[in-house]
């Protein structure tokens, strides 16, 4: 893992930087691609509500890896680890409540 | 997760960027991804209360008849921006650049008030031309609150980064400066992310339901 | 003018009852008493260099077990007038809004107040000494945790003489515990002093996460820890996990109850149900928190009094690992009865069953453990030999209530709390007798009096089952927690009367136990070697008390039970020749953490009665502490050899 670090650490030492430039493109891309979903189309309610959630994920894995250098550290696998048990317990936490209230809804 | 896979290693960090080259740096870089992995909670707590009520409008103002597509994206997109020139910052820590590093920080604080300026007038219209506030109904609760987390977040980071700046205008690059310049980086991106989710499940899905 | 200040006075504190005015006044003596003791032997700079100011993890964990002490009798006396009020049917030793004060204060003091702030303090003592580190990974935070602590336990005790108590139980359902049904201050005294004391436990979950993960002496790979350490890992996450759903849902009420939001109100959409919700989604997990650690502690002290090492640690390692991804999803056992839909309730019966296997498999682990082995009967190991009995039986009426329609029958009866108070008593209390009895002499440098320690466990554990054994079929007769009396003919007055002879005597023998301390302070068994009990992990290798710098040479770990390796090594003479000493990086102290929790508890004593130009200041005073941190670059020093020398030649282990 160190051998891939050192390597991308010297792309970004040189010239210009493709991977924030990518990043920030596929961010404003998927975000107009979701208001477009949303507000453009008339799926049905629920298909709509499927695939925004599933973009605002895919976007927010690009942020997690393209610049938040999620795999770096001594050892990565901590943050890595604790990262994904968030995740976990946000998700938990969001579905569980709205499953259980749904009754009030 | 076996023994092997957590072993505790003497890792060459010559490898590795600047603000790890410290002992002390390499622990507060973890343990700042575990307090954002904390906040994954915080606002997952945030967003099932908002999606509960999102309904339980009480009679009042509805998101469709509050949400505008126009601030919302603008919001968007100058947040999105606001965490590329932040990730472009982290490249100019990595190059040594600190004139560089404290250019693209001051970019990224002055998008990010761009951002406070719009939430908080977006507040203003909702709040004074609606008459959609915080106590009208549990939906406007839990959006205010929801949103003024987010964007209390957003000026608490503006206002670290101004702290790091003049740090880094004092001394430079260090391995001391450059962590604090990575972590508060970290930080900004996070907010982005979570705003994304704020877009999604609060903007888009009040228009679509 | 003069009758505006009588009105206010009035309102400000807490008049009326003959009680409170006793407790104002030993409150008033007391604070006069510290501050001539400490003026008159000219302390007041000891105080300040020695203690406030410390970032020394030993020192701190000391202070966070004086701190939960002293909550502890407050939360006994609570338990106690409780216990009298009910003795006898129509008893009027408490009126009914009393009554409410007591048990909300009784519980949250205890949970919040007394079983974290405990295990924090024990976590502090031995988990650096346990992975053979100098500090944790955050010292100043380490501080700063503990002064949040601290003063959000002082802002809630305040409630007792100025303002007035929270009435609503420790888990402050809405709507009661909303603006409109409770007005008034007590409940905002709740919400601030618990929120700010949360923060710091917060804290101290990511900072002990890290020491642990980063810290460790070299060769100590995950899977040779002490269990201990483990146990304080695995809390560790889920402190950081479950704390923040429970610092929004605080958040969110006194939203509510200051700004006049709806989130758990009945009026204009919002949802009481929500707030039960939340609370327990952090709740649950909470009694993981307090009984993880406690388990850990067991079995350390079983393996050392039985002279084995840990039967299937493995095994003991995922059952934890389990445990801590399970606590997440359990949480709606304690509100079956809400109205939630049939599959709800089958999903989460199921989840509870799931989490009672690993705590299953661990008890069997320490009677294999105890199977054959040599055991001592020291007063540590009794404490964890009275656990595991005691403790089962509060984890099967666990497995009762986990069935949903079973507990439509036992919810909020005293069975249920019969039940949560055999296993935090039987469990948490257990654990923390057990560990201050075991490290005491790493922490002071003395034992504590073995025959008074037996005496005081002997006197609480038998009264503990006389006091909550019969609860069970108090509630299973009908009566419901949280009545503040009852009529008679119900056939209830016996068995209260027995549970309030149990109490008194839980309260014998925690007297027993204050005396012990209080005794052997002076007359107890000087420990010199650092080992007094043949200990097996690292936190005897050191003396006692152990250094401000902990180990002169970071040890070198092969094996488990690394010090039982090193003892015998040693025997067979293989010890490796000693290395020269190296001057010591160690931290600075800082006033900072004192005085930035000291703007916190202006701000939320501000909050509290909702006076904005007291709360604000406060939060600025909290940030521009925050701030001044982040510039000071220059907080460590060097410990040099020639002190280090002098050090280990007063303790007799100059190498």
């Amino acid at each position: 893992m160190s051998e891939n670090q050192s390597q991308m650490t010297k792309q970004e030492h040189a010239g210009f930087p493709w991977k924030q430039v990518i990043g920030l493109f596929i961010s404003l891309a998927l975000t107009v691609l979701a208001l477009w979903i949303a507000v453009g189309l008339s799926l049905p309610v629920h298909v709509t509500l499927t695939i925004i959630v599933g973009l605002a994920i895919f976007q927010a894995f690009i942020q997690l890896f393209m610049f938040m250098h999620v795999t770096e550290g001594t050892e990565p696998v901590h943050q890595i680890i604790g990262i994904i048990f968030g995740i976990y317990v946000a998700f938990a936490v969001v579905a569980g409540t709205l499953w259980i209230l749904a009754y009030t809804i | 997760m076996t023994d092997s896979v957590l072993r505790l290693h003497e890792r060459d960090k010559s490898s590795l960027p600047i603000e790890y080259s410290k002992e002390e740096g390499d622990l507060r870089i973890v343990g700042f991804w575990i307090f954002l992995a904390a906040e994954l909670v915080l606002f997952g707590t945030l967003f099932g209360t908002y999606l509960v009520l999102q309904s339980h409008t009480a009679g009042g103002p509805t998101a469709k008849d509050l949400f505008e597509i126009g601030p919302v994206m603008a919001e968007t997109i100058v947040l999105l921006v606001s965490s590329f020139t932040c990730g472009l910052s982290t490249i100019e820590l990595r190059r040594h650049n600190t004139k560089g590093l404290i250019a693209w920080l001051i970019v990224t604080i002055l998008l990010g008030l761009v951002f406070v300026g719009l939430e908080a007038n977006e507040f203003y219209t909702y709040a004074v031309h609606e008459g959609a506030t915080l106590s009208r109904s549990a939906f406007l609760s839990g959006f205010f609150v929801l949103l003024g987390t987010h964007g209390c977040h957003v000026s608490l980071g503006i206002v670290w980064i101004i702290g790091i700046l003049l740090q880094l205008a004092k001394r430079g690059i260090t391995p001391v400066t450059a962590r604090k310049a990575f972590m508060v980086g970290l930080y900004w991106h996070f907010l982005d992310v979570v705003w994304i989710f704020i877009f999604t499940a609060v903007y888009l899905t009040g228009w679509v339901i | 003018m003069i009758d505006s200040i009588k009105s206010f006075m009035g309102w400000f504190f807490v008049t009326g009852d003959p009680m409170i005015y006793g407790a104002d006044a030993s409150i008033a003596l007391v604070s006069i008493g510290i501050v001539a003791v400490l003026t008159y032997f000219k302390k007041w700079k000891w105080l300040w260099e020695e203690w406030l100011t410390t970032v020394d993890h030993k020192r701190i964990g000391i202070m966070y077990i004086i701190a939960a002490l002293l909550m502890l009798f407050r939360g006994g006396i609570d338990a106690l007038m409780m216990r009298a009020q009910l003795t006898l049917p129509n008893m009027h030793f408490l009126d009914a809004e009393h009554y409410n004060q007591v048990f909300t204060t009784h519980g949250t003091i205890m949970i919040i107040f007394v079983a974290m702030p405990f295990i924090f303090g024990l976590m502090n003592i031995a988990v650096p000494l346990q992975i053979g580190a100098r500090d944790v990974a955050y010292p100043f935070l380490n501080a700063l945790s503990f002064w949040f602590f601290f003063v959000g336990a002082m802002l809630f005790n305040l409630s007792f003489v100025i303002g007035g108590s929270p009435d609503a139980g420790w888990s402050s359902y809405a709507p009661y515990a909303g603006a409109e049904l409770n007005p008034g201050v007590g409940q905002n005294y709740y919400l601030i002093g618990v929120q700010i004391s949360g923060i710091g436990s917060l804290a101290t979950g990511i900072n002990f996460l890290v020491t642990i993960l980063k810290m460790r002496a070299p060769g100590m790979t995950l899977f040779k820890m002490p269990m201990f350490t483990w146990s304080v890992l695995i809390t560790s996450v889920i402190v950081v996990f479950a704390f923040p759903a429970f610092t929004v849902a605080l958040a969110l009420m006194t939203i509510d109850r200051l700004f006049g939001a709806h989130f758990f109100t009945i009026a204009a959409g919002g949802s009481p149900m929500l707030w039960a919700n939340l609370f327990w989604f952090w709740g649950h997990p909470e009694v993981y928190i307090v009984l993880l650690p406690v388990f850990g502690i067991f079995s350390e002290v079983i393996a050392t009094f039985a002279h084995k090492t840990l039967f299937g640690y493995a095994v003991m390692v995922w059952s934890m690992i389990a445990i801590s991804v399970l606590s997440f999803i359990t949480w709606l056992h304690h509100f079956f009865t809400m109205g939630n839909t049939a599959p709800v309730n089958a999903f989460f019966s199921i989840s509870t069953m799931l989490i009672a296997i690993p705590t299953g498999v661990k008890i069997f682990n320490w009677l294999f453990t105890l199977n054959k082995g040599r055991i001592q009967f020291t007063t540590p190991m009794l404490w964890a030999l009275a656990f595991i009995p005691n403790f089962t039986i509060g984890g099967v009426t666990g497995v009762m209530l986990a069935m949903a329609p079973a507990d439509y029958q036992y919810h909020n009866s005293y069975f249920l709390v019969a039940h949560f108070h055999s296993t935090l008593i039987a469990g948490t209390v257990f654990g923390i007798f057990c560990g201050l009895h075991y490290w005491w002499p790493k922490m002071f440098g003395y034992l504590l009096d073995e025959r008074k320690g037996k005496w005081s466990f002997w006197i609480f554990m038998i009264s503990f089952n006389v006091c909550f054994m019969p609860m069970y079929f108090l509630g299973l007769m009908g009566m419901t927690r949280r009545m503040y009396t009852y009529p008679a003919g119900l056939g209830w007055t016996p068995i209260n009367v027995v549970m309030t002879i149990g109490a008194v005597g839980m309260g014998v023998g925690f007297a027993l136990m204050a005396w012990n301390i209080i005794w052997s302070a002076f007359y107890g068994k000087k420990d010199t070697t650092g080992d007094p009990w043949g200990g097996r992990t690292l936190e005897w290798v050191t003396a006692s008390p152990a250094p401000e710098y902990n180990f002169a040479h970071i040890p070198e770990v092969s094996t488990r039970d690394a010090f039982t390796a090193m003892k015998e090594e040693k025997e067979k003479g293989l010890a490796k020749s000693s290395k020269p000493y190296e001057p010591i990086h160690m931290p600075n102290n800082t006033g900072i953490p004192v005085i930035m929790a000291s703007f916190m508890f202006v701000a939320g004593f501000g909050f509290v009665f909702e006076w904005y130009w007291m709360g604000i200041p406060g939060l600025i005073g909290v940030i521009a502490c925050m701030i001044a941190r982040s510039f000071v670059y220059n907080d460590h020093h060097y410990i040099s050899i020639d002190e280090i020398k002098r050090t280990e030649a007063a303790t007799g282990r100059l190498s």
